[in-house]
């Protein structure tokens, strides 16, 4: 078990070490340094004045190390300073970023806990309910549903959900968040705030996610397990609670640890229209002023999230299922 | 060259690919039956593809003059497309709703009354005229983005499933790389980096997808190398070249359509987020939803605009997503049984 884990977390660290080789090439070999300082100073920048910006924002080294000098390289400041998470300073406003990160996550967590939970309950209980009427007219409703859920883009959820719940009928506030929730106690503005994001949240992903659990399900029934335990006598409900459910969950689990990660960037639309101070806001920003800085420490930080999760599923299917063996 | 001439080449060379695929198709039992059982089983969608596709051609083939432009010069020196001619001049001045006879906002008397489905936009542009040529780059962002993802997956995967060893490591390595950045990110990211142009988004899209199809022709060729005529093709002599193009590739065929049906509505969902961060392709039905913010809290709210760029995307999309179920069914020999 503990050479497994090992293993499986060397393999991490060294995909980790390629993704800061791609972040490197994205945004320092595709967008050199004198174009970033070009976007960031205006097309009539003069030489001196990048020259000037490249030293204050530690841009003013050569790219890749050679063999003459193998030290001083941006690719050497990238890695250094990335792996000891020691983030500086935002390009456009100075701010330290490591600082901005961790005032946005709270918000981020905020939107996203209550959306992954319900989410993912509501679509292993809409998808069972689906599949217990498998091949029924239920069924064929249920899937044509999800299907139309999938085909809607996730803008039009959002535009939509504010102009006739926000806009017209005014059951809930546009846009706004309570940061100071912990210091004046107010759950119930936080609460109003967050339902209609969480709700469209959940309302984006749930026809896929519910498909996708269903042919799981439906894959699962026709099994052998299931007719033997049907010949032992055990009821319908039974049979989908205690034995299909628990055998589907191998590629539920995939997928749900998987899509952890993804909940601070999938919500990346839902903080910038709700207005929702988060990571997700924070991205949006610095898209929009070119911030390099920024953008690639976020990069940074999802992808080791992704990584971390990974492990962890590998590692929880050894929970889940006994046939899994740590090889 | 110009880039409309260009288009019109790409056109010629689709109908003529079009063409050739047909009758390919017809020629193999296999493909026959597939085609015969999508078509049988949803024909809804395939009409519904067919008028997008055949939009998008409409909108692609374009020429100058033959056309009363007025007193605009510079419209007389710019191609038109066939389909704007089809639709016939619908210039208005500003906003006006669906099928009004006065604008929105000053109430004057419009140029064609009556005759404006989902009504203009802020440049009197004809809004079911632009929904309409949304087609055109929903279709250009998927099939671009394929031309440049499959052949990329293919290349990388066959040889990492045929060969094993050394290149099977590095391959996995570079796929888990990729796929343990966030798409949405990595897609910023590019498109940030390298500029913002409908080739880059493509590029961009390319670069976020292909590693899924790479996984599967990779797997897939882990088990079609150890098939009979794989080793009796080997036994005679092939060389490991005519194995891949002979026997190996032409077995990921079914693999390939299956993807690129169920990876296009991705990609066009993808564009509409990019669009709205700015980062979109002109004229796409992202940047008219993207636009649309602005207008729906306009008082009274202008609400076609987002709607007729949301018909468009929607009625895509679902029958892409039908069509997708279809296809796979009919053409996946795991799901074929059971059906």
């Amino acid at each position: 078990m503990l050479a497994y884990v090992l293993r499986k977390l060397a393999y991490g660290g060294l995909t980790v070490l390629g993704v800061l080789l791609l972040i490197f090439v994205i945004f320092f070999a595709m967008a050199r340094p004198d174009d970033v300082a070009r976007r960031a100073l205006g097309e009539k920048a003069q030489g001196a004045q990048i020259e000037k910006w490249k030293a204050k924002h530690g841009y003013d080294k050569p790219l890749w190390p050679t063999l003459a000098k193998p030290g001083g390289s941006l690719l050497q400041a990238h890695y250094v300073s990335l792996l000891s998470f020691e983030f500086g300073n935002s390009d456009l406003n100075d701010s330290p970023i490591g600082t901005t990160i961790r005032d946005g996550m709270g918000a981020s967590l905020a939107l996203t806990i209550p959306m992954f939970l319900s989410g993912l309950v509501l679509g292993l209980v809409l998808a069972l309910f689906v599949a217990f009427f498998r091949e029924t007219y239920i069924d064929t409703m249920g899937v044509f549903l999800c299907v139309l859920g999938m085909s809607v883009s996730i803008l039009i959820y959002i535009i939509g959900s504010q102009f006739v719940f926000a806009k017209m009928l005014r059951w809930f506030p546009i846009s706004g968040f309570d940061t100071d929730v912990i210091a004046d106690g107010n759950w119930n503005l936080l609460l109003r705030f967050l339902a209609l994001p969480v709700t469209v949240g959940v309302l984006s992903s749930f026809g896929g996610d519910t498909r996708f659990y269903r042919t799981v399900f439906v894959e699962e029934v026709n099994r052998d397990y299931v007719r033997t335990a049907r010949a032992k006598g055990a009821g319908e409900m039974r049979v989908m609670l205690r034995h299909v459910l628990r055998n589907a969950m191998i590629p539920i689990l995939t997928r749900v640890v998987v899509a952890i990660p993804f909940l601070f960037t999938g919500s990346l639309l839902l903080e910038a229209f709700f207005g929702i101070p988060g990571l997700g806001s924070i991205t949006v920003d610095a898209i929009a002023g070119n911030d390099f800085s920024v953008l690639r420490v976020m990069v940074y930080i999802f992808a080791l999230l992704f990584i971390l999760a990974q492990i962890a599923t590998d590692i929880s299917y050894t929970l889940v299922d006994p046939r899994v063996r740590l090889e | 060259m110009e880039s409309w001439m260009v288009s019109n080449l790409v056109v010629a060379v689709l109908l003529v690919g079009g063409a050739w695929i047909a009758v390919a198709v017809s020629r193999h039992d296999i493909w026959r039956a597939a085609v015969q059982q999508v078509w049988k089983r949803r024909p809804g969608a395939v009409l519904v593809v067919c008028v997008y596709v055949l939009l998008a051609l409409l909108d692609s083939v374009a020429w100058r003059g033959n056309v009363d432009t007025g007193s605009d010069v510079v419209a007389q020196h710019e191609a038109v497309t066939l389909l704007e001619r089809l639709f016939g001049d619908a210039q208005e001045k500003s906003y006006s709703a669906p099928l009004a006879d006065i604008e929105f906002y000053d109430h004057s008397p419009l140029k064609h009354p009556g005759s404006h489905l989902f009504g203009t936009d802020i440049l009197g542009g004809d809004v079911f005229l632009m929904t309409l040529k949304g087609a055109r780059v929903a279709l250009l962002i998927g099939g671009l983005t394929s031309l440049i993802a499959i052949p990329l997956a293919l290349l990388f995967g066959i040889p990492a499933g045929y060969f094993g060893k050394r290149i099977d490591d590095v391959v996995f390595f570079i796929m888990s790389t990729l796929a343990s950045i966030p798409t949405l990110l990595l897609l910023i990211s590019i498109t940030v980096a390298l500029g913002r142009s409908t080739l880059v988004v493509c590029f961009a899209l390319a670069v976020t997808s292909w590693v899924g199809f790479c996984r599967i022709a990779r797997g897939e060729t882990m088990k079609l190398r150890e098939m009979d005529y794989v080793h009796a093709a080997r036994l005679m002599g092939a060389s490991e070249t005519t194995i891949i193009l002979r026997h190996i590739l032409p077995n990921l065929m079914h693999l390939v359509v299956i993807t690129f049906v169920l990876m296009f509505s991705g990609l066009v969902l993808s564009e509409a987020v990019l669009a709205w961060l700015g980062i979109g392709v002109n004229g796409s039905w992202g940047l008219m939803i993207a636009k649309a913010k602005d207008e729906l809290s306009r008082d009274p709210a202008v609400w076609w605009n987002v709607g007729g760029a949301g018909v468009g995307l929607f009625g895509l999309l679902l029958a892409v997503n039908f069509l997708g179920d279809a296809v796979r069914d009919a053409l996946d020999p795991r799901t074929r049984k059971e059906s």
